[in-house]
């Protein structure tokens, strides 16, 4: 074992900034690429005829996923080691719904309306000022909902432990379902462009 | 104007491996995965903190982001990787010629009423980031690859969400 490579001491926090900067630098390029700068081609994975959102989202867990699989099983990466989000299923469920509800009426969400406002796009850079006015007030009503959002702690866990399953078979099943919704996704935009 | 037709998007699989491959390094790399919301955190805390410290500073979810001063509330891994992103996308951008100042809307809805809608979308996604510890980027994908049980709870609610509204906001994009 001798990654991640931050945690096993091989550099410090400042050089740290550089490498965020280098994967953003990454991760937006691949935004832009796959036309996630627009936001009529994000919407459109709600109105059925292009659903690039799920491709690409499903393509990039699955890759990222079978990564940290293969390198945990040669012994390279020590997944204990990659930071978890904590669950809190009542407020991510939530979260969830709120969030898919601001990307319908707003066409972006916080990544992607960054890589359209650095491409021009007037609608994201409003779309941006509306998450800094619905951070401050979300600031505000904290401590009215802080009982909420802290709910339901199960603390760093993942669906092999929650039911008790190899890892492996989830990791498996994942890609399945994945390959399936890819084919049904393509059938998808066929039928739904077909009737506009 | 542009004065050449845009290239055409990458193949989603294509872009989606070189997201996914963008992630891993992230792992690897750093131990964690990418993010985005929480640089817009960072950025409220530390305008706030201008504007009126105490206030900022007495606020229990922002004077998180604030510190205790030692260091300057920018100075965030997510901030560094959410300028990155701009600049990575504005290379993809110019190189696609598809760089240039327009609004993103569908013909039949006027640019005050797009605006407006973006502006709101904007208020929720930041409360619904919030809530879950996370937006897109941080949770789902971050999240899903991770198999993170509170990721994929919320992935699967994000597209509940928008698709049980979808048809009420379709006069925006077509």
């Amino acid at each position: 074992m001798m990654t991640p490579l931050y945690k096993y001491g091989f550099f410090g926090e400042e050089f740290s900034l550089l490498v965020a900067f280098a994967l953003g630098l990454g991760f937006g390029f691949f935004l832009e690429r796959a036309g996630f700068g627009s936001a009529r081609k994000l919407a459109a994975q709600f109105y059925l005829y292009d659903m690039s959102v799920f491709k690409v989202m499903f393509t990039a867990i699955v890759t990222a996923m079978l990564g940290v699989t293969y390198l945990g099983w040669i012994g390279v990466l020590d997944l204990d080691l990659v930071y978890l989000v904590p669950t809190h299923l009542g407020p991510q469920i939530v979260g969830g719904l709120v969030l898919g509800v601001g990307f319908v009426v707003g066409g972006y969400c916080p990544g992607t309306s960054v890589a359209a406002l650095a491409t021009g796009r007037i609608d994201a850079m409003v779309y941006a000022l509306g998450i800094f006015a619905g951070t401050f007030v979300y600031a505000e009503v904290y401590p009215a909902i802080k009982g909420f959002v802290n709910s339901d702690p199960m603390g760093q866990v993942t669906l092999p432990e929650v039911f008790g399953l190899p890892w492996g078979l989830v990791v498996f099943a994942v890609v399945m379902i994945a390959v399936v919704g890819f084919w049904g996704a393509t059938k998808i935009e066929r039928w739904a462009g077909s009737r506009s | 104007m542009n004065p050449r037709p845009d290239t055409p998007y990458l193949n989603p699989y294509l872009a989606g491996i070189g997201l996914g491959l963008v992630l891993l390094a992230a792992f690897v790399i750093m131990g964690r995965g990418l993010g985005a919301s929480g640089a817009f955190s960072s950025t409220v805390a530390w305008l706030t903190n201008l504007v009126a410290p105490a206030h900022a500073q007495a606020n229990e979810y922002m004077s998180e982001y604030i510190g205790d001063g030692s260091t300057h509330p920018l100075k965030a891994w997510l901030v560094f990787e959410v300028i990155g992103v701009a600049a990575g996308a504005l290379l993809s951008g110019i190189l696609a010629g598809r760089a240039r100042l327009a609004v993103e809307k569908g013909p039949r809805v006027t640019t005050a009423i797009r605006l407006a809608c973006a502006f709101a979308g904007g208020m929720l996604m930041a409360f619904g980031a919030h809530l879950a510890r996370g937006c897109t980027s941080g949770q789902a994908l971050t999240g899903g690859a991770l198999l993170n049980v509170g990721s994929w709870a919320f992935m699967l609610m994000v597209f509940v969400g928008g698709y049980a509204v979808a048809w009420f906001f379709r006069w925006q994009w077509r």
